[in-house]
């Protein structure tokens, strides 16, 4: 019993993970006001470019070594995830474009950016898909060697690929950020009031163009975790399938904390995997609908509180323009 | 001079397209000096102050802090020069504590030490005689209590002379005694205190210096020891204006409206109408005088059925003398009083948000009053297409077209499109908030001979205004209010602007009030 749970414990740490990028990510972002719909069109972007880097960089060298190509991974699908935002955030910052629209826009964008250059890498390979060796696949499903032999603390603790701690880093960095700095004070308040914080002297643009721009990178992430992770560094088409659009509705389950994201990925990634390990005599597209039921009883709930403490970005949706004081 | 003066200003004029807001402001305040700045509704004082702050900034005259001449281009210039203004509307973060709003924006070390800027704000409170706790967040306090975080924001970045806009508008009496207290400590401190309001005892209270200003104009810097609240209204009021607007005679009142103690509380508590009783009478207009914020807006509101009532009665009389027919309008919204077959036209103050939708046209702004008449389920759109060009020949509303959107439109044709909507209705009282405001000259001549002419049609008219000038000329009586509270009922052919002035700005004694 006690080993069921801990490989559903596992399987639903790595399910989890890709929605904490995405979920994180989008805090980020929409603590400074900005509200970015191409969650998954990031992802897609991230996911493509950060596999190209790896699979280039194989290509390039004869003896690839693990960790630098992980890198190359990380920091190509981040920078193409804040470009991606960085053309949302042009749009919607200084052209005040409708938030909404620019994010459902990137969304088709980046799903079509990655399954274009899927496609045209997997053709120009000659073998029709596109794979990166078996070197940088180990790198990126491989524990912490020496811990993980511990018995129940090691596969619970220590048996994750580095995208695992790297997710959860970032969430609690950006947790302990956010409420203990003044750059995360001077943030929140872009989001919640820009023009009091504007008053005071914070540089508003700047605040949501750094917090857009890095909150893409960090959702593109988890683009790059289901291409390398999920999908065993292969690129499927559609592999997002939907993941972006789950974050979302996660951010508000979380109530716009970084912390709290970790329980609700957690939560989420146990209900995805739940069929393979939890055996209830009903049909597999049951379980296939649990997050979505989940998500659906959550934003309600979520919405029948009436705590201060927890809501939304006040301005969150909303263009500042200086001239409307 | 042995004092250097802390700001000094010198012939400010500033312009906001043809309007002139300031023309030639010279004003001086010294360390330890309160200065009162005294003016009705849009005599440019908030505007003159957004200048010290660095939101606008002045076409010519010159500003000196400390004996220097500056130049403040931003809020943060302002800030750098030791200027701190507590706008009306506070400008804080209501998720945020007391604290972190002060600290909002400042450099420093980059982790919050929440304990130590928490002393530091208790110390400047204690300093001052302030109450407040640092680690309350915002949307928990009292209005009072955020100006106090306001105003400690503003000494924590090292304000040497603060600007307050208006500070006790939302105060309770004793709130304000407790800021006052507060002001006369900051001034012993060696502050330079400036303070916005158009309350004539708290300036006689609180100042030691009065600045008054009359549409835009400078007119004088009095020693308030050496004045009086008679010499400051009529500085502030000024003299007699000859407009020549019609008034025709009344020629048969018949009761119309009937108010009787009517009583409101704003969402924060505070009482916005006390006690409200008149009468309206058909085939007369009825001016409101008072200072913005004196409860107009809630007094329209109460008869329109849009504000709650905390007690009183509104009567609507009906029919002819004999066969008198009274309804009371209490707790009904504005669907009923329709339905009551009572035609009430309401020209609120706001007229693209509550009067028209701006961004339909002239035809389905008049369906608005007509969309439900007629049992298919499709809109009749002829009707309202006769009526809105009716509307545009008769009252020359300039449009490129019908259906052109009314937020094209200049403020004046927006003002003809919804009082034409609202008399075309055949109301039998007509409340007009501010319907002037914004207008040039032709048009607002334009809408008064159409108050007029609904006025000689026997309809009630209340015409809410701030111009004293209009209001002497256009209305038959003029109710003054003063704090939510009826200072008086004035006969508009015999009442001096003077004597309305004073009754604004505080409640008459019993004997001068003229009763019906």
């Amino acid at each position: 019993m006690s080993e069921i749970i801990i490989k559903l414990f596992i399987a639903a740490i790595l399910a989890g993970t890709p929605l904490l990028f995405g979920t994180v990510g989008e805090i980020l972002t929409e603590k400074s006001g900005n509200l970015n719909l191409g969650v998954e069109g990031m992802m897609f972007m991230g996911g493509v470019v950060g596999l190209a880097g790896s699979y280039y960089y194989e290509q390039l060298v004869i003896n690839p070594v693990g960790w630098v190509s992980i890198t190359i991974a990380i920091i190509c699908a981040f920078l193409c995830g804040a470009f991606g935002a960085f053309i949302y955030g042009v749009l919607t910052i200084s052209f005040h474009a409708n938030q909404n629209v620019t994010g459902l826009a990137l969304t088709i964008f980046g799903t079509g950016f990655g399954n274009f250059f899927g496609e045209v890498m997997g053709n120009a390979s000659g073998a029709s898909y596109v794979a990166v060796s078996a070197t940088t696949k180990l790198a990126f499903s491989k524990g912490i060697s020496g811990l993980s032999a511990i018995p129940v603390v090691g596969p619970l603790l220590f048996s994750y690929n580095v995208m695992v701690y790297l997710a959860i880093a970032i969430a609690v960095i950006m947790s302990w950020i956010l409420s203990h700095t003044r750059v995360g004070l001077n943030l929140r308040a872009v989001g919640e009031n820009p023009a009091t914080a504007d008053a005071t002297g914070i540089n508003v643009t700047r605040y949501k163009y750094i917090s857009t721009c890095m909150g893409g990178g960090i959702c593109a992430l988890g683009g790059l975790y289901i291409v390398m992770v999920t999908c065993s560094g292969v690129w499927v088409n559609n592999c997002i399938s939907g993941y972006g659009w789950l974050a979302l509705a996660l951010v508000i389950f979380a109530t716009w904390s970084p912390l709290r994201a970790m329980i609700c990925a957690l939560v989420f990634g146990v209900l995805s995997v739940m069929r393979l390990y939890v055996p209830l005599g009903i049909p597999m597209q049951i379980y296939d609908i649990f997050p979505y039921i989940a998500t659906v009883i959550v934003l309600v709930a979520v919405s029948f509180k009436k705590n201060r403490e927890n809501q939304p970005p006040a301005s969150l949706g909303n263009a500042f323009f200086r001239e409307e004081r | 001079m042995s004092i250097t003066s802390a700001i000094e200003l010198k012939n400010i004029t500033k312009k906001f397209g043809n309007v002139i807001a300031n023309s030639n402001v010279s004003l001086t305040v010294n360390c330890g000096e309160i200065l009162a700045l005294l003016g009705e509704n849009g005599s440019g004082k908030t505007t003159l102050m957004n200048m010290l702050s660095g939101i606008y900034f002045p076409d010519s005259g010159t500003i000196s802090v400390d004996g220097r001449e500056v130049t403040i281009r931003s809020p943060k210039d302002a800030f750098n020069l030791g200027i701190g203004m507590v706008h009306q509307h506070f400008k804080l973060v209501d998720v945020f504590t007391a604290a972190e709003n002060i600290v909002l924006g400042l450099t420093g070390k980059s982790k919050l030490n929440r304990k130590t800027i928490a002393d530091e704000v208790t110390k400047i409170s204690q300093k001052y005689g302030f109450v407040l706790d640092p680690n309350r967040k915002i949307y928990d306090m009292s209005v009072s209590e955020k100006q106090t975080a306001e105003i400690i924001k503003v000494l924590y970045r090292g304000a040497n002379i603060l600007i307050l806009d208006e500070p006790t508008a939302v105060l309770t009496p004793q709130e304000t005694n407790k800021l006052f207290e507060v002001l006369r400590n900051m001034k012993k401190d060696g502050k330079a205190i400036i303070i916005i309001t158009h309350k004539l005892n708290e300036v006689m209270d609180i100042s030691d210096k009065v600045a008054v200003l009359r549409k835009g104009e400078y007119i004088d810097t009095v020693n308030t020891n050496e004045t009086n609240p008679q010499q400051l209204t009529d500085m502030m009021v000024g003299h007699a204006v000859s407009l020549n607007i019609d008034r025709p005679k009344s020629e048969k009142l018949s009761k119309r409206l009937e108010i009787k103690n009517v009583s409101c509380i704003s969402d924060e508590g505070l009482s916005v109408l006390d006690k409200v009783s008149f009468t309206a009478f058909g085939g007369e207009i009825l001016g409101v005088a008072g200072i913005a914020g004196s409860g107009q807006r809630e007094l329209c509101e109460a008869i329109a059925g849009l504000q709650h009532l905390k007690e009183g009665s509104i009567l609507y009389h009906s029919g002819e003398d004999g066969h008198e027919n009274v309804d009371d309008l209490v707790g009904k919204n504005p669907m009923d009083i329709r339905q009551m077959g009572i035609s009430l036209a309401f020209v609120p103050e706001d007229r693209l948000g509550m009067g028209l939708v701006a961004d339909m046209g002239m035809v389905d702004n008049m369906m608005l009053r007509s969309y439900r008449r007629g049992k298919s389920a499709f809109v009749d759109r002829r009707l309202p297409k006769k009526l809105a060009e009716e509307v545009r020949g008769k009252l020359k509303v300039v449009t490129p077209g019908i259906n052109t959107p009314v937020r094209q439109l200049s403020g004046g044709n927006v003002q003809k499109v919804l009082l034409g909507r609202e008399i075309a209705s055949a109301p039998t009282v007509i409340m007009a908030a501010y319907p002037v405001r914004g207008l040039d000259i032709n048009s607002s001549y334009t809408i008064y001979n159409l108050l007029n002419q609904q006025k000689s049609k026997g309809v009630a008219v209340i015409y809410i205004g701030e111009d004293l000038d209009v209001l002497l000329e256009l209305c038959d009586r003029i109710l003054v209010l003063c704090g939510g509270k009826v200072s008086g009922i004035v006969d508009g052919r015999t009442a001096t602007k003077e004597q309305i002035g004073l009754m604004m700005t505080q409640i008459a004694e019993e004997g001068e009030t003229v009763n019906e």
